[in-house]
């Protein structure tokens, strides 16, 4: 028996009858070798097991995590979880656990990331490094893997592992930056010397920039780009939560989009990360949020699917109480046009590598303000012709990929990094009739 | 637990170290979340693990575990010491690092009641009791409160001979309301946004008086669904306390770390407009810019006896009469620099890596108040607790939001306006500041979710601000 499913047994029993129970009980390691001024000056790593625990006693519910997993105090922090959930009113909301059902057999695993090395990190970072030429090289090169079981007091049980490899980082000249992504489940398919020559290059291209004016812009977005998109549709508005609330700007059986606008989630898809069930145990399966533009659905978990009248589809998150159930294996459907066939398409418009410091101003019109960072280039004529300086832009998301609005879709789709983090979308370049940039990010 | 922490330190140095030091962190937290009189959530989190960085050549090499037992913090040591070591394929310079005094103290957090021994029905009470005042209020769809509180012990020991306890209590919450229209939603906070939180005991809770705003801040919620729209123009524009608070978080602190100014932290948070050639030269704002980092405030969120390198807490001048003077510091970025450290490092729990953090980065008050601002602008707008912020990576341009606004028209409040927006570039604005509140309305705002570094750190931090006006700011951009 493993560690966590031990860990995971023991606390159910010493829950016993006193409670409906449902436990995550999980370990594994993190580790990350950073960068910056071209050397490595801070590099971590992690080993660690924690356990969660939700209890309800007559529908009086409590959670509780902990790190300390001793035998001796295991105990303790059961009956701890238990005072608690004595001590609340009734949650009349509550929706009981997760029934036993099958789990999809997915497991997104590499066994040489698991026990990835600080040295084969390092060796990442160099090519990345050495990818450049007269720059000054930032980034890191992440390795982690984790071992989850799921086990509640109705008889659900799951378990699942997981890692995942990422390298990503920037060349700096005086005047720019230029960035590189990529991630996989397995620390083999990183190619630090590739990333590093895109972020190398794009820095190179971008040492001159100009001021251009705000406005409307044809833009073509990066994957990187087009990755703080789907997350924030998803976060803000294919939410159970924000939906049951009135907040969501998501009108189910709706033409909300371009027809060309495909958007769903999926964990058992082998391109993806992470394990294929949720914190409450539901087993995740695809879910498709946009098919041809219409809006099909959205995340649940068990609370807001029992709110809805649905059946949960496995995307509760910690937090979700206060924030909503959120999809974080999300797909935007690709085309089959090359990036060059895309830019070539433009007459005149912007080049996005990536946006920064995104900030949703109104959940229900999708109205976000950032900034474009580390690769903001002009096109003119089908052809990046300049590099322009990052531009402040305020713009609705929904508006942007709506009807006629989606221009074109790159046949590039991988795993992005989004503003809130990376490997939780997979997406193309795309190109947009039009963004709103609201100002110079210099002035 | 000193006997973990020297383990850890002991592996460490066995291990090839030429300096170690480590942190055993114990700690606690308690949230409760009401929605709409209903109990949403209510989580005990505990933790427990050791720290340890290592230091060789140009690399810190930092590893931790849960595992709190002697053996196991050797361990952690000598992974550290042996991750350090791997940095050498991607060498710098050998990193620097200052002298600091070797402490041996403890230090508690001053604090008048333990917020974990309130009843748990008395805060549940609490929220269950603001929701539903502000679920009386008419077109009010979504109330919300909550609280926090953080029980923290650290033990601190390094290679030099520091062996420091300290025991902090930090307690917070807040509530809003919501009022959705067709397509629309209008959010009211208090005390602002996130909540308010301190360093201190329950008492920072009672302070504030919840059920005496509820019905206020929810009314002020659903008549932003009909309120004006703010037109974009340039205007004088006057903020809040809080919304000051953010403004300096975001536009000053950052800037002012001197990693930021290095480039370490160049691929994520960003880097710095500011360089250090102009350090004593740089006008940074007007003349009523005076901006301290102090680490002693009593009762503000960045509050502490010792930083996580074992340097005794400070206050630093970060801006004086206008001219940028100081930065955020640690040992290591402050020897480089040529710098005193500024005793500015902090981890978030035993599994992070120390790193430059603000502490209380304050705008010192002014002669003012907010009534006789108000009674001095002829043409303007008034906005108060942030709902939105953005800026780039170099901590120049930015685009605040905030929840409600009033025009002010010849010395008077006037219409309610909604969906406020301002931006503009840092030491532009700050250069605008031409009036500036004090006395009581000077506030050590509290902001508990300051996110760096990677892997993510969150960081507790402390902004003291009153009300001040800014001229010909551009207001009111929407898309």
């Amino acid at each position: 028996m493993s560690r966590e499913s031990h860990l995971a047994e023991q606390i159910l029993d010493l829950v016993g009858d006193r409670a409906e129970a449902e436990v995550v009980a999980s370990t594994g390691n993190l580790a990350l070798t950073r960068f910056a001024n071209s050397f490595i000056h801070q590099n971590v790593a992690e080993d660690g097991e924690a356990v969660s625990l939700r209890v309800a006693v007559d529908g009086r519910v409590a959670s509780a995590k902990t790190t300390v997993t001793g035998a001796d105090t295991l105990a303790a922090f059961v009956d701890g979880a238990l005072e608690t959930a004595s001590m609340q009113p009734v949650d009349e909301d509550w929706p009981g656990l997760a029934q036993p059902s099958r789990v999809p057999a997915v497991e997104h695993v590499d066994e040489a990331t698991y026990d990835a090395s600080p040295e084969a990190r390092a060796a990442i970072v160099k090519d990345f490094v050495d990818a450049g030429r007269g720059t000054l090289a930032a980034g890191y090169c992440q390795t982690e893997g984790r071992s989850s079981v799921f086990a509640n007091s109705a008889g659900q049980t799951a378990s699942g592992r997981q890692t995942s490899a990422i390298i990503d980082g920037i060349h700096q000249t005086g005047t720019s930056a230029g960035t590189g992504h990529a991630a996989s489940v397995a620390i083999g398919d990183l190619d630090g010397g590739t990333v590093g020559r895109l972020a190398f290059q794009r820095a190179i291209d971008s040492a001159t920039p100009f001021d251009t004016k705000p406005g409307e812009h044809e833009v073509i977005l990066a994957p990187d780009a087009v990755g703080t998109l789907a997350i924030f549709l998803a976060f803000y508005g294919f939410n159970g939560k924000m939906l049951e609330e009135g907040q969501s700007f998501v009108d189910l059986g709706t033409q909300q989009f371009d027809d060309r606008f495909q958007l769903w989630d999926d964990v058992t898809d082998p391109r993806a990360l992470g394990i294929p069930f949720d914190s409450e145990g539901t087993p995740k399966r695809r879910l498709d949020l946009v098919a041809d533009g219409i809006t099909r659905s959205v995340a649940y978990n068990r609370k807001t699917a029992k709110k809805a009248g649905v059946e949960p589809n496995g995307n509760n998150v910690p937090g979700a109480e206060g924030w909503g159930p959120i999809p974080t294996n999300l797909f935007i459907g690709g085309g089959d046009r090359s990036v060059g066939d895309l830019i070539a398409g433009v007459e005149r418009g912007i080049y996005v590598s990536t946006f920064n410091y995104c900030r949703i101003l109104d959940p229900k019109t999708m109205v976000v303000t950032g900034l474009t960072r580390n690769g903001t280039f002009m096109i003119e004529n089908g052809r990046i012709t300049d590099a322009v300086t990052n531009m402040r832009f305020t713009q609705s998301f929904v508006d942007a990929l709506g009807s006629g609005r989606i221009l074109g879709l790159g046949d590039d789709a991988r795993l992005a990094d989004a503003e809130f983090g990376p490997g939780i979308t997979f997406v193309p370049t795309m190109h947009l009739a039009s963004w709103n940039f609201t100002g110079g990010a210099e002035g | 637990m000193f006997e973990y922490a020297t383990a850890a330190v002991e592996g460490a140095l066995a291990a090839g170290a030429a300096y170690a030091d480590a942190r055993v962190v114990v700690s606690k937290q308690e949230s409760i979340d009401v929605q709409n009189q209903a109990v949403q959530s209510l989580d005990r989190t505990e933790q427990a693990g050791v720290g340890v960085r290592a230091l060789i050549g140009s690399s810190w090499g930092f590893f931790a575990t849960a595992d709190l037992s002697r053996r196991a913090a050797s361990a952690a040591g000598e992974r550290a010491a042996a991750i350090a070591r791997a940095s050498a394929v991607v060498p710098g310079d050998p990193m620097q690092f200052a002298d600091v005094d070797v402490i041996q103290e403890t230090y508690e957090t001053p604090y008048v009641e333990d917020p974990f021994t309130v009843p748990m029905s008395e805060k549940v009470g609490l929220l269950v009791g603001v929701t539903k005042t502000m679920q009386e209020v008419k077109g009010i769809a979504i109330a919300t409160g909550s609280l926090t509180f953080f029980d923290t012990n650290k033990w601190f020991v390094s290679s030099q001979g520091h062996r420091i306890h300290q025991h902090l209590i930090e307690s917070g919450g807040g509530f809003d309301a919501t009022a959705l229209g067709d397509r629309e939603s209008q959010r009211r906070s208090y005390p602002q946004s996130f909540g308010q939180y301190e360093t201190g005991g329950y008492e920072a809770i009672r302070t504030w008086d919840y059920a005496g705003n509820a019905g206020r801040i929810a009314e002020e919620a659903a008549a932003l669904l009909t309120a004006d729209e703010m037109e974009e123009r340039e205007t004088d524009l006057i903020l809040e306390g809080s919304q000051l608070a953010l403004q300096i978080h975001e536009s000053v602190g950052h800037a002012i770390e001197l990693d930021r100014i290095l480039g370490w932290e160049a691929a994520f948070a960003g880097t710095s407009h500011l360089q250090l050639p102009k350090l004593g030269t740089f006008q940074f704002g007007s003349e009523l810019m005076n901006v301290t980092a102090d680490a002693t405030l009593p009762g503000a969120l960045g509050t502490f006896g010792y930083d996580d390198e074992g340097t005794r807490a400070q206050r630093v001048d970060i801006v004086k009469d206008g001219i940028w003077v100081g930065v955020l510091s640690g040992r290591d970025s402050a020897a480089i620099a040529g710098l005193p450290p500024g005793g500015m490092v902090r981890g978030d729990g035993y599994n992070r890596l120390p790193m430059v953090r603000m502490t209380n980065v304050g705008l010192l008050p002014g002669d003012s108040s907010l009534d006789e601002i108000v009674a001095d602008t002829k043409d303007g707008v008034y906005m108060a607790t942030n709902r939105s912020w953005s800026i780039d990576d170099k901590r120049l341009n930015f685009q605040f939001g905030t929840e409600i606004a009033w025009e002010v028209k010849n010395g008077k409040l006037g219409r309610m306006l909604k969906n406020p927006t301002y931006t503009g570039i840092g030491p532009v604005f700050w250069g605008s500041l031409d009036r500036l509140a004090g006395g009581d309305e000077w506030i050590h705002w509290g902001t508990p979710n300051c996110g760096k570094g990677q892997p993510m750190q969150v960081a507790h931090t402390g902004h003291s601000a009153a009300p001040g006006r800014f001229k010909d700011v551009r207001v009111g951009v929407r898309g």
